[in-house]
C-alpha cells in the first residue's frame, strides 16, 4: 500500500487511558502524517509508552477516540496490526532461536508465505548489517544486534507505520549511533514513524515534529529547532555566581536574554545574542566586582527546552510518577 | 467483587480466534522444543521410569494381584498417563509462565495480527502436544515390558489428549496469577501430586474410605487412567465411553478461561 503525504496515520482525539486510579493519559490530541517521524517526548512516567501501545492495539483505549489508517483502533486490531511494525521497549526475540529464525517465524505471524519470508529475512538481515550473524542464536548477540534485530523485525511486513518505544534505551554510544543511521535511512525512504524517547538527541536528529509530554499532558508541539527557538533561543550561557547578584549582573541587559533558569548553584541565561551576552556579562562581572567561578557558552538544546517547560530534567530525578514507566 | 463479575461475564463471550495464526504460535514453541528435547525427554522419562522399576517391580513383587492384573500390569499403563500429564503440567507453568513474562514472548506476538487468544490457544495446543509425546514414548517403555497387549493400546493418544489438554487448561490458569516461579511449588503440592498419589495409579480407588471415594471421579488422571489401562491390557468395556465424555465436557467448559485469564493479566 502507497501511503500519501497528507494522509493522516494516526488521529488522537481526547485520548485518555487509565489505569485503575491512575489517568497515564490526560485527553490529548494529536495527528501523525504519512511519511513523517514523529517523536513522542517526556521524562519516565509521562504517558508516551500508554500511548503507543493504544496505538499498536495493545492497551485498550479509556476514552476519547483513536483512529489509525482512519479507522477506529478498538474495531479491527488485526487488519490495523497487519500494517504497523512494533519494536518494543525490552527485546522479546526468541533467545533460544538463531536470528534468521526468529525473523522467519515472525513473518509466519503476518501469514507470509515461506519463500517471501526468507527474500524479505535476507534483505532485512542486509540492511541491519546482520548477514553474518544469520545462524548465531539470538542468546549470543550483543545488545545492539539485538536491538537492530529487533527492529529488522518490526520491518518484516513492510510496515505502512513504525512504532519504536524507546529504541535506543541501554545502548552504548556506538550501538546507538548505529541505530539511527538505520533509521534515518528508514526514513528517507519515507517510512513513516512513531519514536518516543528521552534522548534529546535522539529526538533532534531524528523527528521531524514533536509532542513534548509530561504527566499525561500535551506541553508543546512542533519541529524541535523550532521549539528550542520559540522557547530558549540559539545559546545557553552557564553562569556560576550567587544567585543573589544576578538581578545587579543582568541589569539593563534584560532585552538579550530571552529567559533565565537556576539550576541548582548556576544561572543559565538563554538568548538569540549568545557572544554578545557573554561579552557583556564579563565586562559588568569585572566593573562591579562580582565573582563568576565557571562561565560556558553553549548552543542551546531540547534539553533546555524541557528544563524552561518543566522545571525538570528529562532523567525526571526530580519527581517520579506513581507506578514508574507507563 | 465486580472483578470476578467480569471474568464470569468474558469467559461467555466469544475468543478473536485465528486457527492460521494458533498453528504459527504452537510452531513457534515447536521449533524452540526441538533445539532442546533430548535434555528435555530424559528429564521427564527417567522419573516414571523409576517409579516403575521401584515400585512396579519392586514393591510389585509383595503384590499378588490386584482385581485379576500383576501390579506391573496395573501399574504401568497409568504411569502412562501420570508422565504425560507431569510433562504438561511443567510446560504450562514454567514454561508458559517463563514465556509470558521474562522472555515477553506473548507480548512481541501479539503486537502482530496475532490476538492474545490465538497465542493462549497455541500453548494449551503445544502443552497437549507435549503431554501426548511424552505419553506415547513411555508407551514405548511400557511395551518393553511386555505389558502392552492389545492393539487397542493404538487409540491411547485420544483419551490422553483431552487429558493433557484439561492439565493444560489447569496449569494455565495458575500461570495466568501466579506472581513468581515459586507459587508453582503450591500448584504441584496441592494439585498435581494428589492427583499422581489418588486417582488410581499405584492403586484401585475404591481402597479409598467412603467418605473420599467421590474424589478421584473429579480429576481428569482418574478417567484418562481408567480408559487407558483397558485400551494397553485389552480389556475395553463400555465405561471406556462414559470417561471420554467426562474429559470431553470438562475441555469444553474450561477452556475459554485461561484465554480470558491470561489476556486479563498481560493487557491493561
Amino acid at each position: 500500500m502507497v501511503i500519501k503525504k497528507s494522509e493522516q496515520i494516526v488521529t488522537a482525539r481526547g485520548l485518555v487511558k487509565k489505569f485503575g486510579d491512575f489517568t497515564a493519559v490526560k485527553g490529548i490530541d494529536f495527528t501523525v502524517a504519512g511519511g513523517e517521524c514523529f517523536g513522542l517526548l517526556g521524562p519516565n512516567g509521562a504517558g508516551k509508552s500508554s500511548v503507543v501501545r493504544m496505538i499498536h492495539g495493545f492497551s485498550p483505549v479509556t476514552g476519547g477516540s483513536l483512529a489509525v489508517f482512519g479507522k477506529d483502533i478498538s474495531a479491527g486490531s488485526r487488519e490495523i496490526k497487519a500494517r504497523i511494525g512494533v519494536v518494543p521497549q525490552d527485546d522479546n526475540l526468541d533467545p533460544e532461536l538463531t536470528v534468521w529464525q526468529n525473523l522467519v517465524v515472525y513473518a509466519g505471524y503476518f501469514r507470509m508465505q515461506k519463500d517471501r519470508a526468507e527474500s524479505r529475512a535476507e534483505e532485512i538481515l542486509a540492511f541491519m548489517d546482520l548477514s553474518e550473524k544469520s545462524g548465531h542464536v539470538v542468546e549470543h548477540l550483543s545488545g545492539g544486534q539485538k536491538r537492530r534485530l529487533t527492529i529488522g523485525r518490526a520491518l518484516i511486513n513492510q510496515p505502512d507505520l513504525l512504532i519504536l518505544d524507546e529504541p535506543t534505551t541501554g545502548l552504548d554510544p556506538h550501538a546507538r549511533r548505529i541505530v539511527w543511521q538505520r533509521l534515518r535511512r528508514l526514513k528517507e525512504a519515507g517510512t513513516t514513524m512513531i519514536l518516543t524517547t528521552h534522548y534529546l538527541e535522539e529526538a533532534s536528529q531524528l523527528c521531524d515534529r514533536l509532542l513534548v509530554l509530561h504527566r499525561g499532558s500535551i506541553l508543546e508541539e512542533g519541529a524541535p529547532a523550532e521549539l528550542v527557538h520559540r522557547h530558549v533561543g540559539s545559546h545557553a550561557l552557564e553562569l556560576g555566581l550567587d544567585p543573589g547578584q544576578m538581578g545587579m549582573l543582568a541589569e539593563g541587559l534584560e532585552r538579550l536574554i530571552k529567559s533565565r533558569q537556576l539550576l541548582g548553584d548556576e544561572m543559565v541565561l538563554f538568548t538569540d545574542q549568545g557572544r554578545d551576552l557573554a561579552a557583556k556579562i564579563s565586562a559588568r562581572a569585572d566593573e562591579m566586582d562580582i565573582a563568576i567561578s565557571r562561565q560556558m557558552l553553549r548552543q542551546s538544546n531540547l534539553e533546555d527546552v524541557f528544563l524552561k517547560l518543566t522545571g525538570e530534567t528529562l532523567t525526571g530525578d526530580h519527581e517520579e510518577e506513581p507506578g514508574g514507566d507507563r | 467483587m465486580p472483578k470476578t463479575k467480569e471474568l464470569i461475564r468474558e469467559i461467555f463471550t466469544r475468543p478473536d480466534l485465528s486457527w492460521p495464526l494458533i498453528w504459527r504460535v504452537f510452531y513457534r514453541n515447536l521449533l524452540v522444543f526441538k533445539k532442546t528435547w533430548v535434555a528435555n525427554i530424559m528429564f521427564n522419562f527417567v522419573e516414571p521410569l523409576l517409579y516403575l522399576w521401584a515400585i512396579g517391580l519392586g514393591l510389585g513383587a509383595y503384590v499378588a494381584s490386584i482385581g485379576g492384573l500383576t501390579y506391573i500390569d496395573f501399574l504401568a499403563p497409568a504411569l502412562i498417563g501420570s508422565s504425560a500429564m507431569f510433562s504438561t503440567a511443567y510446560e504450562m507453568t514454567y514454561g508458559s509462565f517463563t514465556r509470558m513474562t521474562y522472555q515477553k514472548t506473548f507480548h512481541g506476538m501479539v503486537s502482530t495480527p496475532v490476538s492474545m487468544d490465538d497465542v493462549v490457544m497455541g500453548e494449551i495446543i503445544y502443552g497437549t502436544f507435549k503431554g501426548v509425546l511424552y505419553g506415547m514414548v513411555f508407551l514405548i517403555v511400557v511395551a518393553l515390558f511386555g505389558v502392552v497387549k492389545s492393539p487397542w493400546a493404538l487409540l491411547i493418544p485420544f483419551p490422553l489428549a483431552l487429558m493433557v489438554m484439561i492439565i493444560s487448561i489447569l496449569s494455565l490458569i495458575w500461570t495466568s496469577i501466579a506472581p513468581n516461579y515459586d507459587s508453582f511449588g503450591y500448584f504441584f503440592t496441592l494439585i498435581i501430586t494428589p492427583m499422581f498419589l489418588f486417582s488410581g495409579v499405584f492403586f484401585p480407588v475404591e481402597s479409598l474410605p467412603a467418605g473420599a471415594a467421590f474424589l478421584p471421579w473429579l480429576t481428569p488422571l482418574y478417567h484418562a487412567v481408567e480408559i487407558i489401562r483397558p485400551l494397553t491390557l485389552g480389556l475395553v468395556d463400555r465405561s471406556a465411553v462414559t470417561h471420554l465424555v467426562w474429559l470431553a465436557v470438562f475441555v469444553l467448559l474450561t477452556v475459554r478461561i485461561p484465554l480470558v485469564m491470561v489476556k486479563k493479566r498481560l493487557v491493561q
